[in-house]
């Protein structure tokens, strides 16, 4: 497309060009509305924040200062916290190590019956997951595995991996059949075809298909507040052990849940730049 | 020293039915440039990649130098391939893509420095040694890809249709250099093209293949005078020759006029009644005062060359010829003229093998009658 497609001569096309572009803004203020209003919440006192909305207050960071401290004999946000990085980063590293060799053997060299195979791996999802907690509830108390966070792994891994690979094939089958080719004839084994030509091209697949693994591991709550209420357990765990039935929280559970969120935006950021990285990396030809 | 042989080679792709090359034997002599040319559909590059490893054998073998590599990975049969998109890994630098094949074989960093920068030398790429191939034009491309199969010093080069991205005057180019550079390295190589004119310039020899099947491989100029069938005369020759079907062959005629063969041919036809195919040709074909009555279509005046585009009464239909003449050529679209055979036309049965090309020329039909 020339820079000339992109400004419309007629002056219709201008003037819808510019309701779309309205359309578009009015539409992302309303998704972004209510993460202002609990960044807001989280600086403003429990007072103010439950009051009716007033454009001016004073910002204060007790709330963070609250939230950050050490509950006598409940969840810590530093435990949490280091239990949700080992967790996510772990579950996501090892879905990884495992998603990509399948995606390579449904995408790249099929086998026999790729088809099936991939759908028993989406199959995987059909259960709601309410349906398997006493089943899974049970096994980990069999192997001792309650409130520890190789429960967590393992179950984050096992749920994340078929849209891993599902995703990771997609992004497989894009890459150009003569590259492969080509590294093979050059004498590359599978660990070069993987390091010279298909890892790099398909970096920004992998690095989307990354976070969204990490998006959902950082958010999970059902399993971990099953599994791990107290012991081994995750930031949204922790976040509503801010929620009291006595007096006023939602000044502190604000300020919570911008802690909880910040990660998932710094890893969405760092993809993100991954990401269209790799889109300029431009074509083969 | 190395020879390929194809034996017997055909390979079916799966959920088809019939092969995309069918019993190929063909046998590359040590330092040839074989072209394997055909339309597309042909099995040309199944046959190449039959070669290269990328696509496994039904039956049959392939041999490289002494070894059975049928059942050999790419990487061990010591081949280096360009392909028609030059597959350049974009993430490495020229020198690293022309590098990568000797990295991957264990081949000590200072002889590969040497040897890259030996081949850039040879391709006038020194100056693009580090850059990555989107920062290159289509023809610095091709001859990164070039480089990489060049710097291997493999026992065969194997190309798929490499010169089919650039555009016109440089493919021209790219031809001569491709054939000087391998003539100097006198390396084996299997070069495959849908495109007859680059088969013909080439080719030491030209392998034509219709459906997966050999049709004729022999030097450029057989091909052209001594085609075994109908499909080997209308693929190779531009423009192509002209064919006409002819009802009687014992009395064979263009139009009203009668086509008086040359006294052997009458013999090889034999008492053969039946349909015969006629071909002679554009340069074979005489514009003038001849006796087969035509009209003029168009005119191409390519400056050395003119084709004359024109149009017959044949067997009740009007029939297009074409006619190779040199300038000067008076004659506008629309003119009645008179055509004359003056070379050798070529004789197809039924089943459309050439059975005799023998002199002819065309004689109106009143002459016919008198003799």
């Amino acid at each position: 497309m020339s820079a000339d497609d992109a400004t419309p001569a007629v002056g219709e096309r201008r003037w819808v060009n510019v309701a779309l572009g309205g359309l578009a803004w009015i539409t992302a203020l309303i998704f972004f509305f209510p993460v202002l209003w609990m960044v807001l919440n989280s600086f403003k006192s429990e007072e103010d924040a439950n009051a009716s909305p007033k454009l001016t207050f004073d910002p204060t960071l007790d709330r963070y200062r609250e939230v950050t401290e050490t509950a006598g004999g409940l969840l810590s946000f530093g435990e949490a916290f280091m239990n949700s990085v080992v967790i996510v980063l772990v579950s996501t590293l090892i879905v990884l190590a495992l998603a990509i060799p399948a995606a390579y053997a449904l995408a790249i060299k099929p086998v026999g019956k790729w088809r099936d195979v991939l759908f028993f791996f989406i199959s995987t999802k059909f259960l709601p997951v309410v349906a398997s907690i006493l089943p899974i509830w049970i096994l980990a108390r069999e192997l001792d595995l309650l409130n520890t966070r190789l429960v967590l792994i393992i179950l984050y891994t096992a749920i994340n991996l078929p849209l891993a690979v599902w995703m990771l094939r997609s992004f497989f089958v894009e890459i150009p059949r003569e590259l492969i080719e080509a590294a093979e004839v050059d004498g590359a084994r599978l660990r070069g075809q993987l390091t010279t030509v298909i890892l790099p091209l398909a970096a920004p697949g992998i690095a989307a298909t990354a976070l969204l693994c990490v998006i959902f591991a950082w958010n999970e709550f059902f399993y971990a507040v099953q599994l791990n209420p107290v012991e081994g357990s995750t930031v949204p765990v922790w976040v509503t052990t801010n929620v009291s039935t006595r007096g006023e929280f939602l000044a502190k559970l604000s300020a919570a849940s911008v802690l909880a969120c910040i990660p998932v935006v710094l890893a969405g950021w760092i993809a993100q730049k991954r990401m269209i990285r790799g889109l300029a990396m431009g074509a083969i030809k | 020293m190395t020879a390929v042989r194809y034996v017997e080679a055909t390979r079916t792709y799966p959920g088809t039915e019939t092969p995309a090359v069918d019993s190929l034997s063909l046998d590359i002599a040590d330092g040839e440039l074989l072209v394997l040319v055909g339309p597309s559909g042909s099995g040309k590059s199944t046959a190449l990649r039959m070669l290269a490893g990328l696509e496994p054998l039904d039956a049959g073998a392939v041999h490289i130098g002494d070894r059975d590599v049928t059942g050999v990975r790419p990487r061990d049969r010591d081949i280096a391939m360009v392909f028609q998109n030059y597959a350049l890994y974009p993430q490495l630098s020229v020198a690293e893509n022309m590098g990568f094949a000797l990295k991957q074989h264990g081949v000590p960093k200072e002889e590969r420095t040497a040897r890259v920068r030996e081949t850039a030398r040879i391709l006038d790429l020194e100056p693009f040694l580090d850059r990555k191939p989107r920062q290159l034009s289509g023809g610095q491309r091709q001859r990164v890809a070039m480089g990489r199969a060049i710097v291997r010093q493999p026992a065969v080069y194997l190309m798929d249709e490499p010169l089919s991205n650039l555009d016109a005057k440089l493919r021209v180019q790219t031809r001569t250099e491709v054939v000087e550079l391998q003539a100097r390295l006198g390396v084996t190589t299997v070069y495959v093209t849908h495109d007859q004119v680059e088969a013909m310039t080439m080719g030491h020899r030209v392998a034509v293949l219709r459906d997966g099947v050999l049709q004729q491989c022999d030097a450029p100029s057989t091909l052209y005078h001594e085609p075994v069938n109908l499909f080997v005369a209308g693929f190779i020759g531009s423009p192509a020759m002209n064919l006409l079907e002819v009802d009687d062959a014992r009395r064979p005629k263009i139009g009203e006029s009668e086509l008086a063969l040359d006294g052997a041919a009458g013999a090889a036809l034999g008492d053969s009644a039946g349909r015969i195919t006629v071909g002679f040709r554009p340069e074979a074909l005489r514009v003038g005062d001849g006796p087969l009555p035509a009209r003029i279509r168009t005119v191409e005046d390519l400056g050395s060359e003119m084709f004359v585009h024109v149009a017959v009464e044949h067997q009740g239909e009007s029939v297009p010829l074409i006619a190779k003449v040199s300038p000067p050529f008076e004659g506008s679209p629309g003119d009645r003229v008179g055509l004359q055979i003056t070379g050798t036309t070529h004789l197809f049965g039924e089943d459309g093998s050439r059975i005799a090309s023998p002199a002819a020329s065309l004689r109106s039909p009143g002459a016919v009658s008198r003799s």
